[in-house]
């Protein structure tokens, strides 16, 4: 462009110094030189539109394979394959005393299994050949047949089919079958026979995996489950919510209605912008340096998650809030103080409930983030393995993302369909959130 | 009482000192039908009184929980002997451990033989009596805090009490006080890293920290070095978060910015509402779940086709981290460049193409050249967040400080480091997990420094045009 400029500009100075003849030669040479460059200048154009296409393109890609590549291996996970036994409940083998709670609790039931599995395969002798066996069932077999037992004391002395789990490497070699003897494979050959001749005999069936949403963490794959973990994130969710909302809806409020124009206001709002931009690991170190070795609060605790998540979000909610209230019509407040509300009444009565939509959606979308954090909560003890379901906020706990981080490091291949799995059920929680927030959105727009 | 029964039972007489003031207002006005005479409506009387009532006893309670454990602790102290109180440090607070559990037994009832003897027995006894008597004197104190200025408060009303008034500044002081939290939170981060960052320090040079060319903190635990082993310079962490970093801005500012130009620019309407979506997702993907993405799909793959190529590509190469940070930061720089490109006058634009200028002219010689501030702001704005993402790093960068610029070797980051030294077991006085808060105060103090100038440019550019 200034070159183009600059060339017009010699043209009218030529024009003026040099006869009508060179002055008619010039033009000409202008308008020749602009169209043939013209068929550049538009290749150029076509390409400049082809990059920005592309970069959107890749953008499409990248969300696609992301998505696909995590759906994908996230399928095994659904569902599990379970082994039909025929199980005697000799009372012998069991070493029953009586049929009490406590001496049921405490039966040997692995016998049971045992002997009952054996039965099945009686050309199977050698006791390197029997474990091998064994070990095509998941360790909480016995704990399967002790609640059925317990369920129904009748069952002693009887012969009954009972569905087992299989374990997790026979599970993920019925899945995909890979070559025996391959490298990783968790299934050798002789083993790879045994599960052959139970299809045959129709004996293995593939069900929906329940256990994946009832089931708290496990070490075994094919136990582990997200109730501990979407429970810890549902506490953790509650303490933020209630810590951050009310607290960022009434800074919002203090600063755009009620705050005077002076330093004190301008630091807290050049404070505000700056840390919903610190990284969120920062305020981990808070949490463990200050709630945890200070105050003293147990480590691990959705408590304490909670607290750091909702410092962490509090901007977010704050400047969201402030956007929505500084949109409601300044003839509302005029209206309302014109009839003599006092300006707290405005505030609360007029001001508020008009700006609620704007100031909703910002809080979900503040705590879609706060839902996905992950690196402040390792820093506060979050990361231990925990079995149990939390029920109050001061349990230990664990919360999705920390699950999947969890999982993610594994080495167990199962636990591979596990954590894509995990995934999936925290982006449709996201998903939710922020479809709920869009239509709040629209409904604000109206 | 423990703290959370004590919050209900104040919530609870909150509502009830409500319920009275009403009722004690309609009292003083003599009849309902009088209470028009009053200077203020009986639910006025009723939320002021209800903040006098768990106000005050919210705050007894928060400083007493504060102090708790620590008056506890000298009370415990100055009830041992003296040998007992000489004792090392290490020694005395394994000491006081054991006295500790021993008393959580009593209270259990686990413990299965008192030992009148034993001195760490008698010691937990004590304690557990004192913590009883503090437990009943900080329920008393609160309700009867409460008590107090409900009774007070209440005890001033007249008919000209100034009910709503008054309620309106305790609240005004509420709304003010929230808006201090943010400061606090500042404050803290603030006080938090830099006070043991001192104690680090103290322990390990700066200079040493900041040009040290060996990191691994691990050795120095080990062998009982306290410093001056040189295994804390920071340097290679340093420069791999930049490494990676700078892969990640490679990918993302290019994309970034053509995506924001095109949208902007070019593309249909039709196009813009299903691509804003896209990106939507792109910018809400949990980052765990792009480490997951980087470290079990990216870097086998980038592996894979190094090993197809002949070259060694280690698993956790920093090429892997790096592409899929660049990935998360696209959506961030595209909408930020994208306000920054709407932003410049329209007539800028209708002039140059009026000129004759082609669209891809008019973008890069005019609308560009007005939006570069933006988007300066814009790209620092994701430098320091990508210097700052922990998760992607974490799982798909490796954990061993190699001092390289090549992107296929395994790079370690600060914040990587941050998160392995302070998972799993601390003690806080070794360098070790200190070294985890220095690294955070440098961390705080670079994101800090670019935001500040990314919030500068783009408010200096803003004015502008406005």
């Amino acid at each position: 462009m200034n070159n183009m400029t600059n060339n017009s500009l010699n043209e009218t100075h030529l024009k003026n110094s040099t006869s009508d003849k060179v002055m008619y030669s010039e033009t000409y040479s202008v308008t020749e030189k602009v169209s043939a460059s013209l068929k550049r200048r538009h290749r150029k154009e076509s390409r400049f539109k082809a990059a920005g296409l592309l970069s959107v393109l890749l953008g499409f890609c990248l969300v696609f394979i992301l998505i696909s590549d995590i759906t994908y291996k996230a399928l095994p996970a659904f569902h599990q394959h379970w082994v039909k036994l025929e199980i005697s409940f000799d009372p012998s083998w069991l070493s029953l005393k009586d049929s009490g709670e406590s001496s049921l609790l405490s039966a040997n039931y692995r016998k049971v299994i045992k002997h009952s599995l054996y039965a099945s395969f009686p050309d199977v002798k050698g006791r390197k050949d029997k474990r091998k066996l064994f070990k095509l069932l998941s360790s909480n077999a016995e704990f399967t047949l002790r609640d059925k037992l317990i369920a129904d004391v009748d069952l002693i002395g009887t012969k009954q089919p009972v569905w087992i789990r299989l374990d997790d490497d026979v599970d993920s070699y019925l899945k995909d079958e890979p070559e025996i003897g391959a490298a990783g494979a968790r299934v050798d050959s002789q083993q790879a026979g045994w599960i052959h001749t139970l299809q045959i005999q129709n004996r293995i069936e593939k069900r929906f995996n329940i256990a994946f949403f009832t089931h708290g963490d496990s070490r075994e794959p094919e136990l582990a489950g997200v109730k501990g973990a979407f429970t810890g994130t549902l506490l953790t969710m509650l303490v933020t919510l209630l810590l951050s909302f009310p607290l960022g809806v009434s800074a919002a409020l203090y600063l755009e209605e009620f705050a005077p124009k002076n330093r004190w206001t301008d630091i807290i709002e050049v404070n505000i912008n700056n840390l919903a931009a610190v990284p969120s690991i920062i305020f981990g170190l808070l949490g463990l340096a200050v709630i945890i070795n200070i105050f003293g609060l147990p480590r691990s605790a959705p408590l304490v998650g909670g607290i750091v998540l909702s410092l962490m979000t509090l901007p977010t909610i704050i400047i969201a809030s402030r956007a929505s209230i500084k949109a409601v019509p300044p003839s509302i407040r005029e209206a309302a103080l014109g009839i003599g509300a006092s300006k707290m009444q405005t505030a609360f009565g007029h001001v508020l409930p008009m700006a609620m939509p704007g100031i909703l959606t910002g809080a979900i979308i503040g705590m879609a983030q706060a839902l996905g954090e992950t690196a402040p909560l390792l820093m506060i003890g979050m990361v231990a393995f925990i079995v149990d379901v939390p029920t109050t906020v001061t349990d230990a706990a664990t919360v999705l993302p920390v699950q999947i981080f969890l999982w993610a490091d594994s080495p167990e291949r199962a636990f591979l369909a596990k954590t894509s799995a995990a995934i999936l059920v925290l982006l449709s929680f996201l998903l939710v959130m922020n479809i709920s927030a869009a239509i709040l959105r629209k409904k604000f727009e109206k | 009482m423990n703290t959370s029964t004590l919050i209900f039972v104040i919530a609870f007489l909150a509502l009830f000192s409500y319920w009275f003031a009403i009722q004690r207002t309609i009292k003083l006005a003599g009849g309902l039908a009088k209470v028009k005479r009053l200077t203020s409506l009986p639910r006025q009387f009723g939320t002021l009184t209800a903040f006098w009532c768990g106000l005050p006893a919210l705050i007894v309670l928060l400083i007493w929980s504060i102090f708790e454990t620590s008056v506890v602790h000298s009370i415990l102290l100055s009830s041992l002997t003296q040998e007992v109180n000489q004792l090392p440090l290490d020694q005395l607070s394994l000491y006081l451990n054991d006295i500790h559990v021993i008393a959580a037994q009593i209270t259990d009832g686990e413990l299965i033989r008192f030992d009148e003897e034993n001195l760490k027995h008698r010691a937990a006894r004590y304690l557990v009596e004192t913590q009883v008597s503090a437990d009943w004197m900080k329920s008393g104190l609160v309700l009867l805090v409460c008590v107090c200025s409900v009774l007070f408060i209440v005890s001033r009303f007249t008919a000209d009490f100034q009910a709503r008034v008054k309620m309106e500044k305790i609240i005004g002081g509420i709304l003010w006080a929230s808006s201090g939290v943010a400061l606090l939170t500042t404050v803290g981060i603030i006080l938090s890293v830099l006070f043991e960052s001192i104690q680090f320090f103290s322990a390990v040079p700066p200079l040493e920290f900041l040009f040290g060319t060996e990191w691994s903190p691990q050795i120095a635990m080990r062998s009982d070095q306290v410093g001056g082993s040189g295994a804390f310079g920071a340097i290679p962490l340093f420069a791999g978060t930049l490494l990676i970093t700078a892969i990640a801005m490679l990918l993302s500012i290019p994309t970034g910015l053509m995506i924001a130009i095109y949208l902007s620019q070019y593309a249909s309407e039709r196009l813009r509402s299903i691509a804003k979506p896209m990106l939507e997702i792109l910018a809400g993907v949990p980052t765990v779940v792009y480490g997951f993405f980087a470290a079990l799909t990216v870097a086998p793959l980038i592996r894979d086709f190094g090993g197809w190529l002949g070259l060694s590509v280690a698993s956790e190469s920093a090429l892997a981290a790096g592409l899929v940070m660049g990935i998360m930061i696209i959506p961030f720089i595209s909408s930020l460049s994208d306000d920054a490109i709407s932003a410049v006058p329209k007539s800028l634009k209708e002039g140059s193409l009026g000129l004759g200028a082609t669209p891809s002219e008019t973008i890069k010689k005019v609308l560009l050249p007005a939006a570069v501030p933006g988007i300066v702001g814009a790209i620092l704005l994701a430098l320091s967040r990508a210097i700052g993402e922990t998760m992607i790093v974490v799982m798909a960068a490796g954990m061993a400080a190699n001092l390289t610029a090549n992107p296929l070797e395994s790079v370690t980051t600060v914040t990587v480091q941050i998160v392995t030294l302070l998972t799993g077991d601390q003690e806080f006085d070794s360098p070790k997990t200190l070294a985890a808060f220095a690294l955070g105060l440098m961390l705080f103090v670079t994101t800090l420094a670019l935001n500040i100038i990314a919030l500068k440019v783009v408010r200096k550019y803003r004015e502008q045009y406005d």
